[in-house]
């Protein structure tokens, strides 16, 4: 009997490890997140107080309105930031999936001699980091005068993400069946036709994700889009958060305000596709 | 008109390739040809002037280029493999749960969304001596009597980085491993069971092994962006206090951009560059073994 007891307590003891082990990790994981939502809400003396104010107490939506408010107390150009970071994103995702379908297909289905060394060699292209091929891009920009354009930076965003979305498409196309196509030119389709009716359709939720990828990569950069920007032509909202900054102070509220505004679209967009993005990395990965 | 007849991979895989050439590689020669002049922003004729071996031997004299290439390294190991780790237990964690499971997954992908420049900020406020929510923290418990300088103080900063890189990142271990333990066949762990295996055993000799192919992937996926983590620590301490915190990749921008001096910074780029690629092709290399050694491979 007495086993039986220290089996059990043992069994509880584990349970309530487990939960507040788990609470603990969400806590951390959440927290750093939702500081910043509230302290876009509370106002700058009450972020600052020395004691700290615990529960808020005042909140408002000054951050916000100081931020749409344009020139003058704290006005930051956020809508141009905004339409910038949009135009670029959108634009550098649709053309890496065109190139990534391409290239994702050709990885799926063709043969042909040194695949996996092509693979790996587009790979490393992606690893190169972002500040030592800014300086570079800095001066072949600056020569060719398409620093500071969206131009520059949506060829930039175009050539990073287009391995990644590759690697990702090619392991969806992998999932879809050979002989679906087959079937479809069998019946008189041509080989376009039978991609863009049969294998697109099918391996469409992962596209979606890869997509995705692609947008959040161009939504949060920094390292290129510092230094290829120059001015509020092109300047980007991570670049914009820079903004807030001072040579001695810093703009908590308002900074914290801007990032809400940053959050927002790629939380959408995530927990829309959360589920593929999920099965796109894993399968992508493994049966590739 | 005549058409030359390319096989279809290679049409395929052209725009790709083309893209990356202009994007990536033609900066990346010129970066290599500048590398070996003493090319400075403002004055542009010295990028005809060639002095190759010189760059070269003035980073690998330079005390400051060693230290900072040996904290890189030391960085990038601390925090994949802490991040390995955590992500791991959380996944074990997450896949334990009967309930809400969905709700987990869910606010266990929040950090992905965060710009790394954000989270730079973002730990900079909660570290910030005076009004940051961990010195808030420790004083209003009452753990610590005076404010403790996070940033302020070399190792600590470090510490605040890595803390910073960690909670970026572990998701994305967490999520893959947790991919993984959902897709391990059951059967073998009943055999092992049944043969007696300690749960401890079980984990170790059956989900382990299977789950090594997801651990590689995530490995992988994260060492295409190894280099994010200058975002973060451009912004926390921008390399100090007094250079206790630089990293190749801050170094490189400040020579870069604040000095001018081009050639200098290319030269300690391209030593950034090869070890990306190093850690890129590393982990792609160990992920294609392990899918052979599962049977999953072309």
């Amino acid at each position: 009997m007495a086993s039986v007891t220290r089996h059990r307590l043992n069994k509880r003891l584990l349970r309530a490890g487990h939960l507040i082990g788990l609470f603990v990790a969400m806590t951390v994981i959440c927290l750093p997140g939702l500081w910043v939502v509230l302290n876009s809400f509370r106002p700058t003396v009450e972020i600052m107080a020395k004691p700290p104010v615990w529960i808020p107490n005042d909140l408002n939506l000054d951050h916000y309105r100081a931020m749409f408010g344009g020139a003058g107390e704290g006005g930051v150009p956020v809508w141009t930031y905004f339409r910038n970071s949009l135009i670029v994103s959108v634009t550098s995702t649709l053309i890496a999936l065109l190139v990534g379908m391409a290239g994702g297909y050709a990885f799926a289905r063709c043969r042909f001699k040194r695949k996996s060394t092509a693979f790996v060699v587009l790979m490393a292209s992606r690893a190169v980091p972002g500040v030592a091929l800014s300086l570079p891009l800095f001066i072949i920009f600056g020569r060719t005068g398409i620093i500071d354009t969206h131009f520059g930076l949506i060829l930039v965003y175009v050539a990073m993400n287009v391995p990644f979305t590759i690697w990702l498409i090619d392991g969806f196309f992998r999932q879809v069946p050979r002989e679906l196509a087959e079937a479809a030119e069998i019946d008189g389709c041509t080989r376009w036709q039978a991609f863009w009716k049969v294998e697109f359709p099918v391996a469409r939720a992962g596209i979606a994700s890869a997509g995705i990828f692609a947008f959040l990569t161009s939504w949060n950069e920094y390292a290129l889009a510092s230094q290829l920007t120059r001015s509020v032509t092109s300047k980007t909202m991570p670049v914009g958060l820079l903004d807030f900054t001072s040579q001695f102070t810093l703009n908590w509220g308002g900074m914290c305000a801007l990032a809400v505004l940053m959050i927002l679209p790629a939380l959408v967009l995530t927990f829309i596709v959360q589920k593929h993005l999920i099965a796109g990395l894993t399968f992508g990965g493994v049966k590739g | 008109m005549t058409r030359v007849k390319l096989p279809p991979w290679l049409v395929l895989l052209l725009p790709a390739f083309i893209i990356i050439a202009a994007v990536v590689l033609v900066p990346l020669l010129l970066s290599l040809y500048s590398s070996f002049t003493p090319y400075h922003l403002t004055r542009p004729d010295t990028l005809w002037k060639v002095n190759f071996p010189f760059n070269y031997q003035k980073a690998l004299t330079d005390a400051n280029f060693w230290a900072a290439f040996g904290r890189t390294v030391l960085l990038l190991t601390v925090a994949l493999n802490l991040e390995m780790l955590l992500g791991l237990g959380l996944a074990l964690m997450v896949s334990k749960v009967t309930q809400g499971q969905r709700l987990l997954r869910t606010a266990m992908m929040f950090p992905m969304m965060f710009s790394p420049i954000l989270v730079g900020f973002q730990f900079k406020f909660i570290f910030n001596d005076n009004v940051g929510l961990v010195n808030n923290a420790l004083q209003s418990l009452g753990l610590a009597d005076r404010a403790i300088p996070w940033l302020v103080d070399g190792n600590l900063a470090l510490f605040a980085i890595i803390c910073a890189e960690v909670w970026t990142s572990t998701s994305v271990f967490a999520i893959l491993i947790l991919a993984g333990l959902y897709a391990i066949p059951q059967d073998p762990l009943e055999a092992a069971k049944v043969d007696g295996c300690s749960p401890w055993q079980s984990f170790r000799f059956v989900t382990l092994p299977f789950l090594m192919p997801f651990i590689y992937i995530a490995m992988a996926i994260r060492s295409l962006d190894v280099a994010r983590a200058y975002d973060i620590v451009q912004v926390m301490t921008n390399g100090g206090p007094a250079r206790r915190t630089e990293l190749l990749w801050t170094l490189i921008g400040r020579t870069g951009y604040v000095d001018a001096r081009m050639g200098y910074a290319n030269a300690m780029g391209y030593v950034a560059i090869l070890l990306s690629i190093a850690f890129t092709v590393y982990f792609f290399l160990k992920l294609q073994r392990a899918r052979r050694d599962l049977g999953m491979g072309d």
